[in-house]
């Protein structure tokens, strides 16, 4: 259990954060020591490497280290965008008490494009099936009140592409 | 480019052992030296069986990865949500045009008069500008660009 401090990681030049942080893209490697594993391939000790994914937590630039569940493989075949105009007084306040519902799984203030969009809070549902994500935003309506609240719902037709993000490109050496 | 779900696979078969792991790793592994140990004990499974089961669920497909989750703004990189109104008879050709976009992360189509929805990641926050453009120049359409102002945090990101 430990955590290597700045100091040391400051002190190793040879090491490069840039080539682990690509190497953590790739996910974390699926055995007893990972963060030895990932050490040994950029060239640092695995403590330095705890230091820096810690400092990188710390820092908010990694929100959290975990895994991306895939759901259509889980039979999860209805994903709702479920989409609110709510007054900005109040936008916040309704955001952080949706976000707290166990059938949402994302949910983000946005700004409104008028007069194509007026909608400002967007929420994720998932469930297996329509009828159950529809289900469980009648309960969400319902405990919040939002029945006034214009809303709608947009499922997913169809996924065209399902990619993580890569935020970092490996330098060439 | 290709559709991700071209045919659709029977849904994966959990155990309840599985179930938990999928649950409790949505919420991050510790950081410490054996965090597959660490989770296996909290999980009553030993680290043999955490790590053959964590394998299995990447191989089943049920996992697409594993790892961390960056931060994109903070890490200096540019992040959004955009749609189109694409007319029916051009989706084929639009989605083509959008998805050969290495910065686009996800692409779907939904029930909406803005019909196409797609999340875009770049390098830096510049970029986001940039692609759009260059998105509309391709497409012949307007982007409606959506980038988060707000995030309201949940606890489980997907509970199976």
């Amino acid at each position: 259990m430990s955590r290597a401090s700045l100091d040391q990681v400051a002190h190793c030049p040879g090491a490069s954060p840039q080539r682990l942080r690509s190497l953590l893209e790739r996910g974390l490697p699926l055995t007893e020591r990972p963060w030895q594993a990932l050490a040994e391939q950029c060239g640092m000790s695995e403590g330095e490497v705890l230091g820096w994914v810690g400092r990188w937590q710390r820092e908010g630039l990694i929100k959290r280290l975990g895994l991306v569940v895939r759901h259509h493989a889980l039979g999860i075949r209805a994903n709702a965008m479920v989409v609110w105009d709510l007054p900005d007084a109040t936008v916040a306040e309704v955001g952080r008490r949706l976000a707290a519902e166990p059938a949402v799984t994302l949910c983000y203030r946005r700004p409104r494009r008028l007069p194509d969009w007026p909608y400002n809070l967007f929420c994720m549902i998932h469930g297996s099936r329509r009828e159950r994500v529809l289900k469980a935003l009648d309960g969400i309506v319902e405990r919040h009140g939002l029945h006034d609240t214009p809303h709608r719902v947009l499922f997913s037709l169809k996924a065209y592409k399902q990619c993580g993000g890569r935020y970092t490109r490996e330098k060439q050496s | 480019m290709s559709v991700v779900h071209r045919h659709r696979p029977e849904p994966a078969e959990l155990d309840d052992a599985d179930r938990r792991i999928v649950n409790r790793l949505q919420d991050g592994l510790p950081l410490v030296e054996r965090p597959y140990a660490a989770v296996a004990a909290e999980l009553d499974l030993s680290e043999g069986e955490l790590l053959y089961r964590l394998e299995r669920l990447l191989e089943d497909g049920v996992l697409s990865r594993f790892g961390p989750m960056y931060h994109a703004e903070r890490l200096g990189g540019g992040l959004t949500l955009a749609a189109l109104e694409v007319p029916e008879a051009d989706y084929e050709r639009v989605t083509a045009a959008v998805n050969a976009f290495p910065e686009v992360a996800h692409n779907y189509r939904r029930e909406h008069r803005l019909n196409m929805w797609f999340v875009l990641a770049t390098e830096t926050p510049e970029r986001i500008g940039e692609t759009i453009e260059a998105i509309e120049a391709a497409t012949g359409l307007a982007v409606f660009n959506m980038p988060k102002q707000e995030e309201f945090h949940v606890r489980l990101h997907l509970p199976v």
